[in-house]
């Protein structure tokens, strides 16, 4: 089963379970790794499950859709270039050993 | 018996919805490690509740995925589930909690998320129409989905969010619907008035056959106890195959009130989410708080509210003590249109709209 390994807003490095055809938010949240909430459950109306992904990964993953930018603009903690909704990168073979970071706040 | 260091203490969490769940694991996120039990009436582990209107109503979202976490993850942090199993009583002075099945559990630390129920059409010939539907549980969808034929009519009374979300994801689905307000406009309860012609007139480009200011003078039922047709306070008969009432929460109070308990429109908390017993919390849709802006007492029936009191009360539970004072926020999707709403739309001297509600498919309003 691919992995995903998340690093906590307390610095901590989460390697986790991710099946293939599941958000990463859904993994983490599952998992119970801090700083990753998806209050509103993958809906794309929330932004509370923000993640920082790693540039070495960040051109593997499909782009932002419009929903997905715009919910980016009401992150808690400054997007980047490197922002996504992790409800919104879901897991393929591919993505095996993903990188991402939690912001330090979700809300 | 009551743990010195608080990370042990034991607490029992009634109510297996999001708010019942999320206690459980915000607990065990900030260290805790005492016995965690959650009991709920429902035969499903806790899962999130939102999506039982849109997606998943639509065929979208499957089961699994709704589940806030699967049950190897309950177990692997030692949180017991207690499924299908009523709590019928609390004794207070002992510290105990009674369950229908004549066991009962020990706490130092209990979480009363209870929710609530939908509250029921005023009329007692409808108990056990066989085309009656609520929306509250899983269970509650699988029925009314199973309803869910291409052409088949559908009344929904009541133009909150239920039966707006409801509606739109039957006109997806193919059925002719109309949708009942008896007040002069939909989403009179959380929104201003921009808000409401905004939606009024999506709903009816959707193809939803929309009246407000109107009920159901009467339902005519056939001998197999199936509601066929309703006669309107306008005069109007309208055939229906089916009838989806969404017309408020009732909140599960009487464990608490049986218990002595300070109840009213809810069970009374305090800032830390505290009752009137300092041993016992209650979250989500059953707890009325003091809101943070001193506007009074308040009880709000959203998933965000349930999902950040439960980490409140973990904390304060653990010896962190915090008071509850997030802003409230509410979403909805109907049809491509989301809505976002963050605060009350009950105090405001006037609104400033962005956009056009009679025209597009994008509007902003602004309380002031």
């Amino acid at each position: 089963m691919p992995i995903v390994k998340i690093t906590t807003p307390e610095g901590d490095m989460r390697a986790i379970d991710a099946p293939v055809g599941t958000p990463v938010m859904k993994a983490a949240v599952s998992a119970m790794v801090p700083g990753i909430i998806g209050e509103c459950g993958g809906d794309l109306s929330c932004a509370t499950c923000h993640v920082y992904v790693d540039p070495a990964w960040i051109d593997k993953l499909p782009a932002r859709t419009a929903d997905e930018e715009d919910m980016l603009e009401a992150t808690s903690e400054e997007p980047t270039d490197c922002s996504r909704l992790s409800c919104q990168i879901i897991m393929t073979k591919d993505l095996d050993g993903l990188a991402v970071t939690a912001p330090a706040t979700q809300r | 018996m009551t743990a010195a260091d608080p990370l042990d203490v034991s607490v029992v969490v009634i109510g297996g919805g999001q708010a019942g769940g999320e206690v459980a694991a915000s607990l065990r996120l900030a260290g805790h490690r005492g016995a965690i039990t959650i009991v709920s009436d429902e035969d499903s582990y806790p899962y999130t509740r939102p999506p039982l209107s849109k997606g998943y109503l639509l065929g979208q979202t499957e089961r699994s995925e709704l589940l806030l976490r699967d049950e190897q993850m309950y177990r692997s942090h030692a949180i017991e589930v207690r499924t299908g199993r009523h709590a019928t009583s609390i004794d207070r002075r002992a510290r105990r909690v009674g369950l229908d099945d004549g066991t009962d559990l020990g706490y130092d630390a209990l979480v009363l998320a209870t929710g609530g129920r939908p509250r029921h059409l005023p009329h007692p010939e409808l108990d056990g129409a066989v085309n009656l539907h609520y929306l509250r549980t899983l269970e509650d969808v699988d029925r009314l989905r199973d309803g869910f034929t291409v052409g088949a009519h559908i009344l929904i009374i009541g133009g909150g969010y239920i039966g707006l979300e409801v509606a739109s994801v039957a006109r997806r689905r193919g059925l002719e619907v109309t949708l009942l307000e008896a007040n002069p406009r939909i989403l009179s309860r959380v929104a201003a008035e921009p808000t409401s012609e905004f939606f009024t007139r999506i709903h009816r480009e959707e193809g939803v056959d929309l009246r407000v200011d109107t009920r159901v003078a009467e339902y005519v039922l056939d001998a197999t106890n199936r509601i066929v047709e309703v006669v309107l306070t306008d005069g109007h008969r309208l055939a229906v195959d089916l009838v989806l009432a969404g017309i408020g929460l009732i909140p599960n109070v009487e464990l608490a009130e049986t218990a002595g308990l300070a109840v009213e429109n809810g069970i009374l908390v305090d800032t830390g989410l505290r009752t009137s017993d300092p041993h016992v919390f209650a979250i989500g849709d059953v707890a009325r708080f003091p809101a943070a802006d001193g506007s009074g007492m308040r009880r709000l029936e959203s998933m965000p509210n349930a999902a950040e009191q439960a980490r409140v009360v973990a904390d304060n539970i653990l010896g962190n003590p915090r008071p509850y004072d997030a802003e409230p926020w509410f979403w909805s999707d109907q049809y491509d249109v989301k809505l976002q709403v963050t605060g009350l739309s009950t105090f405001f001297d006037e609104t400033v709209v962005r956009g056009d509600p009679a025209s597009g498919r994008s509007l902003s309003v602004f309380y002031l």
